[in-house]
C-alpha cells in the first residue's frame, strides 16, 4: 500500500520560512495573501495492504520519527 | 575524569570538544561511536555540534535512534552527566532527554559568532563555578537553535531553575535586540528535571582560551570538574 504523511507546524509556532515565501509573493503583487506556513509531505510505499494494524504502525512512525508532536502536526491518507 | 564524547556521522565539533577536555583541562577523553552499545567508565559524555545524518528530516531526528543513544538515556537515568552543546542539545530533545525544540533561527541565517549570555542558574553541576547574572561571552553557530517549548513547559523552566543562561546585551540586560534566533525567553541552555542533562547552543569548548578570543565557556568544564576532583 501507500502512505501520504502530511506534517505542519501547529498553530502559533512561529514559521519564519513561511513569512518569508508570503513576503515574496507579496512582492510579485500576490497581495491577496494573508499568510504562509510551509510543512512535509512524504510518501511512503509499504509492504502489506491497509488494515488497523498497518494504520497503526503508520500512526507510531509518525509519533515516534516522521512529525515532532512538540510543534508539528501530522496526517496520514492511505490509499 | 573520563569524558565520552559521542560521534555520529556528520558530528564536527567531537575534536574541539576533546582538545578542550585533554589538552585545556587534562582530563581523559576518548571519542564514542554512535553504533557502540555500550559504555563503560565515563564520569561525563558529551554530544557535539554538527550535522548529524545532514539534518535530514529535523535535527537531531534521526540520530536521536542511534544505538549509542538508548545507553545515554540509561546513562542519564543513572544520574551522570550528559552535555549536548548545539546539534547535541538538538538530538537532547529530539531524544526526550531535554524538554522543547530547536526550530530554525527566525533570520533563517546561519550565525556563526559570540554572544553574550547572562546566567541565570550557578547551582547545577554544569554551572558551579560562574555566579548568578554574571554577563558569558561565548560563540554560537547555528541555523536551528530558536528555542521553542508551550508556556506551561517555558513556565516550569522558569520556575524550577532550569534555565543555565539566556541571550542577553554586554550589560546583561535580556531583550528581543540581544535575541540572535528567536529563542522563547531568550533561551541559550537549559537542564533536564534532575539537573544531570544540560542543553546549550553556545559552544563552551570554543570559548577556553584566550588564543580563541575569550575563556568564558571554561566555567563549564571547572564546574563538572570540581564535582569529581
Amino acid at each position: 500500500m501507500k502512505a501520504k504523511v502530511y506534517v505542519t507546524l501547529k498553530k502559533g509556532v512561529l514559521d519564519p520560512q513561511g513569512k518569508a515565501v508570503m513576503g515574496a509573493l507579496k512582492s510579485m503583487n500576490f497581495s491577496e495573501v494573508r499568510d504562509v506556513r510551509i510543512g512535509k509531505f512524504m510518501e511512503l510505499d509499504i509492504d502489506g495492504k491497509s488494515g488497523k494494524e498497518e494504520e497503526a504502525r503508520l500512526k507510531e512512525m509518525c509519533e515516534r520519527l516522521l512529525a515532532n508532536t512538540v510543534i508539528e502536526n501530522y496526517r496520514i491518507e492511505i490509499e | 575524569m573520563r569524558f565520552g564524547i559521542v560521534v555520529f556521522p556528520g558530528s564536527n565539533c567531537d575534536h574541539d570538544c576533546h582538545h578542550a577536555v585533554k589538552r585545556v583541562f587534562g582530563q581523559e577523553a576518548e571519542y564514542v561511536w554512535h553504533r557502540e552499545t555500550k559504555l563503560k567508565g565515563f564520569d561525563c559524555l558529551i554530544l557535539p555540534g554538527g550535522f548529524s545524518y545532514g539534518d535530514y528530516l529535523r535535527t537531531g531526528a534521526i540520530a536521536r535512534f542511534s544505538p549509542i543513544m538508548a545507553e545515554v538515556t540509561r546513562f542519564a537515568a543513572r544520574g551522570g552527566l550528559v552535555l549536548g552543546v548545539c546539534n547535541g542539545f538538538q538530538i537532547l530533545t529530539e531524544a526526550g532527554l531535554l524538554p522543547g525544540v530547536l526550530m530554525r533561527n527566525k533570520s533563517l541565517k546561519f550565525i556563526c559568532r559570540h554572544v553574550n549570555l547572562r546566567v541565570e542558574n550557578c547551582s547545577s553541576p554544569f554551572t558551579g563555578a560562574y555566579e548568578k547574572g554574571q554577563v558569558l561571552s561565548i560563540p554560537i553557530a547555528h541555523a536551528d537553535g530558536s528555542y521553542f517549548a508551550d508556556d506551561d513547559t517555558i513556565k516550569r523552566l522558569e520556575d524550577t531553575d532550569r534555565i543555565v543562561y539566556r541571550y542577553c546585551a554586554p550589560d546583561g540586560s535580556v531583550s528581543a535586540e540581544s535575541n540572535p534566533n528567536g529563542s522563547l525567553a531568550n533561551i541559550a541552555g537549559i537542564l533536564n528535571e534532575t539537573g544531570n542533562v544540560m542543553g546549550t547552543m553556545p559552544h563552551p569548548e570554543m570559548a577556553c582560551e584566550g588564543v580563541l578570543g575569550s575563556t568564558d565557556g571554561g566555567g563549564i568544564f571547572e564546574s563538572i570538574l570540581s564535582k569529581f576532583t
